[in-house]
């Protein structure tokens, strides 16, 4: 037990000597592996903000019913508890005339004279029943019931689906997740790419150094105290990139947030990206940690295996 | 302790075999001496003894284990029980003097203040004291020699393989290394020891084994030196 104890700290010990030694070598392995984590680091918090938008515009819509100035307060409760059960509802909310008139007053303070017209006449505005759905392309369901003779019959107005920006919001909508699909495929595309490249790297690196691996294995050296060394070099080459990833997204976020806005062409809500950014900072450090260890103990565990065979005949 | 039956080896298919049933026995604690003109086939006896090469065909048994019954895994093993000075030293580029001496103790797991204890005390024998900091490449063809020699002996081996140990030293030292093998053969490790240096051979009036052609032509004990 406690010689594997010493064995394992000989060979995270060896593994760090041999990346100060090898420092120049490990500068070049690195600098691809700072690119593939930085671009991967970026383009994740991309796709959240491209869903945080999305999110954002299709939370704005939704269906607004008017209900009859002769619907009863009993029959307008039990509308609202079957639109609740209904599939693809997210939320139901309850406007009483009198409530509707107060959210209309708000929104034409400006116009006196019509406020003042509207306060001559009894409350003209209908009680509304305000429906959220969960997945905005999907609501003919919800139409279908709210077209039922015996419902139709509740309201004094076809209900407005969000009025006329639906469409232009449908459009939006489209063309970002459009974006986001061709971005996660640019992107896996990317990574693989890279990975490869990053796995060349480290496969040259100990290419170079085989025959060290060849002469420890004549004296007698166990694989996985030859290969230690090595593995714990490339993951200190993942963890350092890593961490330099993070550092140069958060100075790009420092320096020059107005130019990452104007690079985006605007489609990119670069205050929310900063905010999700440094609000899940842990989160986003160690999954990057954790690609760049996996990318480097992997890589070299295979890379080295090829110089610890023996010889058959 | 080194039991040879018939061994050939052959490197690639078809050439003439670098060794040609090659028979030896060599008794524990026995110093033999292993001579013949470049090309021989002296190194590749070696390379089978530490089974870096593998026979083509024959027996080959050392300290009762057959290599034939060897499994990858055990070999590490087996090399820990052998010490060897290899002809083109084969020194850790990237590991001081110090450490390439440490490493062979290292890899068996002993511990650090027994390592720093031990380490010194070879590099002394070889004359190397002071120069546990240099990287290989800062030291002289000698130098580096004796080093190899330093690693070779730190882990008193049972058995002991030298090729041409002395080949790159002046002979006041190059006779200091023989000493040093001579000693390790009074305490009980059996000494492989091949060399070009006639005046070696003759002083050191031990059993001779003569290669000529991948084959044994003569095997005398306290043979002088004749090829
Ligand atoms: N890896 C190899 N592949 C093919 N042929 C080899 C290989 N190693 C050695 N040989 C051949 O085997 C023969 C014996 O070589 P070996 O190295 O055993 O000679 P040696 O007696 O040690 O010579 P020297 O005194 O010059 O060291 C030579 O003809 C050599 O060319
Ligand atoms: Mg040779």
């Amino acid at each position: 037990m406690k010689r594997r104890l010493i064995t394992f700290w000989r060979i995270i010990r060896t593994g760090i000597v041999n990346f100060l030694r090898n420092i120049s070598l490990a500068i070049a392995a690195m600098a691809i592996m700072v690119v593939t984590l930085t671009i991967v680091l970026f383009s994740i918090i991309v796709n959240f903000t491209f869903s945080h938008t999305i999110s954002q515009i299709t939370s704005k819509i939704n269906i607004s019913v008017f209900l009859n100035d002769s619907t009863t307060q009993s029959q307008a409760n039990r509308l609202i508890g079957e639109l609740k059960s209904l599939p693809n509802v997210e939320s139901v909310q309850y406007l009483s005339k009198a409530q509707a008139l107060k959210i209309y007053e708000q929104e034409n303070a400006s116009n006196q004279q019509l406020i003042q017209a509207v306060n001559e006449t009894s409350n003209p505005l209908p009680a509304t029943i305000i429906i959220k759905p969960v997945n905005l392309n999907n609501i003919q369901s919800i139409k279908d019931f709210l077209s039922k003779p015996a419902i139709s019959k509740l309201q004094s107005d076809p209900p407005s689906y969000s009025g006329q920006e639906k469409e232009a919001i449908d459009r939006i909508t489209h063309a970002t997740n459009v974006l986001q699909e061709m971005g996660v495929v640019a992107v896996a595309i990317f990574a693989f790419v890279s990975v490869l490249i990053i796995f060349n790297t480290i496969q040259m690196a100990i290419f170079n150094r085989r025959d060290e691996i060849h002469i420890m294995r004549l004296l007698g050296a166990g694989t996985w105290f030859i290969r230690g060394p090595f593995i714990v070099e490339s993951i200190i080459y993942g963890m350092l990139s890593a961490a330099i990833s993070v550092l140069i997204i958060n100075a790009s976020f420092q320096a020059s947030a107005g130019a990452l806005q104007a690079s985006s062409l605007g489609l990119l809500d670069i205050g929310y990206a900063n905010r999700f950014f440094n609000q899940r900072f842990i989160e986003l450090l160690l999954v990057e940690l954790g690609l760049g260890i996996v990318i480097g103990a992997v890589s070299s565990l295979i890379a080295t295996r090829r110089y610890l065979k023996f010889k058959t005949r | 302790m080194i039991l040879l039956d018939r061994v050939s080896k052959t490197y690639s298919r078809g050439s003439k075999p670098s060794l040609d049933r090659v028979s030896l026995h060599v008794e524990p604690k026995e110093f033999v001496i292993v001579v013949g003109q470049s090309g021989a086939g002296k190194t590749t006896l070696l390379k089978l003894l530490t089974r870096e090469e593998r026979q083509t065909s024959g027996k080959i048994i050392v300290g009762g284990i057959d290599y034939d019954k060897l499994k990858d895994r055990e070999i590490p093993l087996l090399r820990r029980k052998i010490g060897v000075v290899f002809q083109d030293f084969k020194l850790l580029p990237n590991k001081t003097i110090f450490e390439n001496v440490a490493y062979a103790l290292e890899m068996v797991g002993m511990g650090n203040k027994e390592i720093r204890n031990t380490v010194p005390k070879v590099l002394d024998i070889v004359n190397l004291t002071g120069k546990e900091d240099r990287m290989p490449v800062e030291l002289s063809g000698g130098e580096r020699q004796r080093v190899a020699i330093a690693r070779a002996i730190v882990r008193q081996p049972k058995i002991l393989i030298a090729d041409e140990p002395t080949g790159n030293l002046d002979p006041k030292h190059a006779w200091d290394v023989i000493k040093v093998l001579e000693k390790i053969n009074r305490f009980g490790t059996t000494v492989l020891l091949t060399t070009h240096n006639q005046e070696i051979v003759n002083r050191l009036k031990r059993r001779v084994v003569t290669i000529s052609d991948g084959k044994i032509v003569s095997d005398r004990a306290n043979g002088g030196y004749k090829l």
